[in-house]
Order: structure tokens, then C-alpha cells, then sequence
């Protein structure tokens, strides 16, 4: 029986997008509160997972909230300048969710 | 104590057209207000650098046009803060103008508007700065030194309800803001007509994106929201879509680092322990909102520095081997551009899309390139004359580049187009910093006059 699952296919939502002029905010959420409970039991998604993902200093990370009443998974990283600088490659941070789309998630739990 | 409601068509009006299928349904169930806010730092900081929109006028005028005769049917207010993208004094003034040309096209009875402008002169943040007052930095930025102020074009600040509330207790009917905290918008409204502090800030939390509190997704559709002194509820108006406990749940963290707490001028919003219910199809009740006043007030400060003149070329590669040795060619044209115009006062800033171009260092999959890749390289300098001339230098060297190995030796790159374009000039963020002020209205000067 197949024991992992990509977070693509268990999320309702996955998105990134600014949080101010500095910061760019994750959002995994979720349909179902089992499924929720089911990912964060599997620990798939923590301050440090995400910090190596996103190969960031954990320092960079700001926010890691576990958000019960949307069934959601929320984090939040400083940006290496600040939006829209000359060289900034995504203004609103809107793409920068795509590595999380493939995260495997043990669902044996 | 009788309910009060509120529609938002638009989360940031201006930057695409509301839908006006779901506002009609929402101006249709009668409410008190019509409010939107036209802002957001979302859009970078060329805008308010530059003092311009960033998005077309007539997006701009059809929404005010659609929200003015809507308030003047209903004879409710009309609110709009942030004006045109940045809440600078000269998009107020714009859209001050627009409203009084609407006015006179559809011959509108008379109405009394209010206005009122955000921007702060750097000299009076230097007073502040002199005076013992820091600027203190957010999201981790260092407190403001002057030469980060002396390298700023434009500052805003960002009014919380004040203003608003003082020209609605003023009698106006429609409000023009500069930049405005959006919630407070909406906050404004409701606690102009004696309505908790809870409450009303926790109304314009939700209603401030608009339909993006709803589901399935779809920007520019109208929400309402109805307060009473116990709690809120959001009904969404477009027949597609529903408010539910877990869209409105899940908009409180949209955009925002903490789906707890909501910082406006003058206080903190905890939604920590809010309650959703489900109390109709497309209805959901919020209660157990709190709202903390702060002791010292401070205002949140936009700003936005001129880095330079810039212009932005292009160019594509396909030969595997180059690809592989893509930094190395970026690496010879900007030797190019130092043997021309010396290691400072210019910038070369290289995108390599098909490789890292939209996540740059956060791209777990850099060392796996495309077949095929574009490269968008923006040069800055101080004059436009220098920038094109560095934009071209770093983008046509990038076919002269020299690899030892490379079969294909009459030319490196491909173009679309042979020429660079002229952008907009590049500006960064200066200020996201807040300042204290003595009394909430101190950097935001109201008018108002009759029109009609």
C-alpha cells in the first residue's frame, strides 16, 4: 500500500504571496480537519523542513503557524530585498508556493 | 441596536474592473455604504516613487463611476481610501476630479465630498529623527537613518480612522482617502454610527479584499458585510459564490504574516479566539473578536527611493552547452560593461527564466535548467542616455561571450528583439517604518466642498 501522498494532492490550497514589503507569507490549507491533522501529524511541514525547501537561514523565517480554524499551515519568510527591487524576480510573490506541490507526506500515521 | 451593512466590490479598485453583476445584487439589498480601498504595497514601489498609477484611468473611472451613481441613488456614503494605487496627493486630487467629472456627466443632485491627503514632507520625518523620536523599522528593517530618508522620492502615511471618521461626522457624502489602512475604510463606517471597536475593525478585515473572502475563487465580485453590536456577518453576492466558515476563516491570514492579529494606527485587532457559524448558504456569523487600544500612537510610513534610469533587454539560449555555462556568459558581458564604464554607479541585474528567473536563491531545482532559456537583463544607471548604454552592453555582450567548448560560434544568444527598452526607472523600498505622532490626524489634512 502506497504510505506517502504529495501535498498537491491532499491540499485545497497551496499559495504564496507578500506580506508587507518584506515578507513573503505560505498558505497550505486544507479541506477536511483529518486531513489537516493527518499533515501536520506526518511533520512534513515544519519550521525546519520549510526552511530547507526553501534553502533559507532559519533565521529568515519569521512565522510558522498552525491556523485550527481554516485547517491551515501558515509560514513566513523575509525576502532577500525588498519587492519589486531591480532584479526582484516576482513582485507580488504569487509563484513562489511551486516547491511545496510535490512534498511527500507519510499518511501511514 | 439595528444592524448596519456595508458592500465592497473591489479589493483594490482600479487594478481590474468590478464585476457589475454582483454589485447590482449588492447596491439591490440596500446598503448603508459603498466603500473600496484603491491600494496596495502589493504593486512595488515604482508607483509611489514615481507618483503614478499602475493601472489604465478608465479601470479607475468605471468603478468610482459605478459606486457614485450607486451611494446617490441609495443616498448612502460613498468611501474610498488609498486613491489610485499609492493615496499619494495627486492621485486624490485625480480622484477628486473624476468624481466631480461624473457628477456633472449624469448631472448629479448636489452632494457634499470630503477628502483628505497622507503624504509626509521628509523634513518633517527629519524633525521627528532630530527631535528624539525614531523611526522605527518593521519586519525586522533597522531604525531610519537620514541618509535612508535622503535617498527617499515620496512618503506615505497611512491613516487609520480618523480622517474618515472626521468627514463623515463632517456630513460628507462621499469620501476620496489618501493611504489608508484598508480596513479601517470600512471600520470607520461603522464606528461612526456607534458600533464596537471589535467589531467594526474585524468588518473591515473581512470586507477589505472583497469576494476574496468567499468561495470558489474570484476576484472582483461584491461581498457584503452587516455588523451588530455582537458580532459580524459576510454574505457574498455573486450567485457563484458562497461566504463559508472555512473561506472567511482562511481570508483572515490572506496577505498577512499572523492570522491572529491586525495592527491598524491607534490598536491591534485579535482574532486569536473568533468563532465561525455557518448561519445561511452564503452567510457566515463571526464572533469572540477582540480589539486592544495602544498607550503611544504610531503611523505606518511608505517610501519609495529612486535607485536610477533604467532600461531592460532580452535574450535566449538553447545550445545545451551554453546553457550549462549560463553564468560564465553572464559573467563576460558584465566584464564588458566594467571595462566601460568602471565597477560603480551602475547596475547589471541578470533573470534567467527556464532556470531560476522567478524564485532566484530560493529555487530548489537551479541546477536543473530548461532545454531552453530567457534571460531579462535590466540596466540602472543615472541618466537614460548611461542605462541604455549598459543595458546593451550587458545584453548584446551576452553573444559575444567567449566559451572555450562552444561549437556554435556565430553568436551565443538569440534575439527577439536587437534593441533595449526604456522601463520605468527602478526604485526600491525606503521606508516600512512607523512614526509616533501626538494626535491621529496630524498628517492627514481634510477638505471638503458641495458638488452639483
Amino acid at each position: 500500500m502506497n504510505t506517502h501522498k504529495k501535498l498537491a494532492d491532499l491540499a485545497k490550497t497551496i499559495r504564496s504571496k507578500n506580506a508587507g514589503t518584506d515578507k513573503i507569507t505560505f498558505d497550505i490549507i486544507f479541506r477536511e480537519k483529518e486531513t489537516y491533522e493527518l499533515v501536520k501529524r506526518s511533520k512534513a511541514l515544519t519550521p525546519d523542513s520549510v526552511c530547507r525547501i526553501l534553502n533559507v537561514d532559519p533565521a529568515r523565517l519569521t512565522d510558522f503557524v498552525e491556523y485550527d480554524p481554516a485547517y491551515a499551515i501558515k509560514f513566513t519568510i523575509l525576502r532577500d530585498r525588498p519587492s519589486g527591487s531591480a532584479g526582484d524576480g516576482d513582485i507580488f510573490g504569487a509563484q513562489q508556493y511551486a516547491p511545496f506541490l510535490d512534498v511527500m507526506v507519510d499518511i501511514s500515521h | 441596536m439595528a444592524s448596519l451593512k456595508i458592500i465592497c466590490p473591489n479589493g483594490h479598485l482600479g487594478f481590474a474592473p468590478l464585476k457589475t453583476g454582483s454589485f447590482h445584487l449588492g447596491v439591490a439589498a440596500k446598503p448603508d455604504f459603498i466603500a473600496a480601498d484603491s491600494g496596495s504595497d502589493d504593486i512595488g514601489p515604482v508607483p509611489l516613487g514615481n507618483d503614478s498609477c499602475a493601472s489604465p484611468r478608465a479601470w479607475q473611472e468605471h468603478d468610482l463611476e459605478e459606486m457614485l451613481l450607486a451611494a446617490r441613488s441609495l443616498g448612502v456614503p460613498m468611501i474610498i481610501g488609498s486613491a489610485g494605487d499609492t493615496g499619494t496627493n495627486s492621485r486624490v486630487d485625480m480622484y477628486v476630479e473624476i468624481i466631480r467629472d461624473i457628477a456633472a456627466r449624469h448631472k448629479l443632485a448636489p452632494f457634499k465630498l470630503g477628502w483628505f491627503y497622507s503624504e509626509v514632507d521628509r523634513e518633517y520625518v527629519r524633525a521627528k529623527i532630530r527631535g528624539g523620536s525614531p523611526i522605527k523599522g518593521l519586519d525586522a528593517r533597522p531604525e531610519l537613518t537620514e541618509d535612508e530618508l535622503d535617498a527617499t522620492q515620496r512618503i506615505v502615511a497611512m491613516a487609520g480612522v480618523h480622517p474618515f471618521m472626521k468627514l463623515l461626522e463632517a456630513g460628507c457624502d462621499v469620501i476620496i482617502g489618501g493611504r489608508s489602512s484598508d480596513s479601517a475604510i470600512f471600520a470607520a463606517a461603522a464606528l461612526s454610527r456607534g458600533y464596537p471597536e471589535a467589531q467594526s475593525y474585524y468588518l473591515g478585515k473581512v470586507l477589505e479584499c472583497a469576494s476574496f473572502c468567499a468561495e470558489p475563487y474570484g476576484a472582483k465580485e461584491t461581498v457584503m458585510g452587516e455588523i451588530t453590536p455582537e458580532h459580524v456577518e459576510v454574505t457574498a453576492m455573486s450567485p457563484e459564490q458562497r461566504c463559508t466558515v472555512a473561506s472567511v476563516a482562511g481570508h483572515a491570514m490572506y496577505e498577512r504574516s499572523n492570522p491572529f492579529h491586525e495592527f491598524v494606527a491607534g490598536g491591534m485587532l485579535d482574532m486569536t479566539d473568533c468563532h465561525y457559524d455557518q448561519v445561511a448558504d452564503k452567510t457566515t456569523r463571526v464572533t469572540g473578536m477582540e480589539f486592544e487600544p495602544v498607550t503611544e500612537f504610531r503611523v505606518k510610513l511608505e517610501g519609495s527611493g529612486k535607485v536610477g534610469e533604467r532600461f531592460v533587454g532580452m535574450a535566449g539560449i538553447r545550445d545545451p552547452y551554453t546553457i550549462a555555462h549560463v553564468d560564465e556568459v553572464i559573467a563576460w558581458a558584465r566584464r564588458q560593461a566594467e571595462e566601460r564604464f568602471g565597477t560603480e554607479g551602475w547596475e547589471l541585474h541578470y533573470s534567467v527564466f527556464g532556470r531560476n528567473g522567478v524564485m532566484g536563491d530560493l529555487e530548489p531545482l537551479k541546477d536543473q535548467p530548461g532545454h531552453e532559456l530567457c534571460i531579462v537583463v535590466q540596466g540602472i544607471a543615472p541618466t537614460r542616455e548611461m542605462a541604455e548604454e549598459v543595458t546593451m552592453t550587458g545584453t548584446r555582450q551576452l553573444f559575444y561571450a567567449r566559451l572555450p567548448d562552444v561549437k556554435g560560434t556565430a553568436g551565443g544568444v538569440s534575439f527577439v528583439l536587437d534593441e533595449v527598452m526604456q522601463a520605468s526607472p527602478a526604485y526600491r523600498w525606503t521606508l516600512n517604518h512607523t512614526m509616533a505622532v501626538d494626535d491621529p490626524l496630524e498628517l492627514f489634512p481634510t477638505h471638503t466642498a458641495v458638488i452639483g
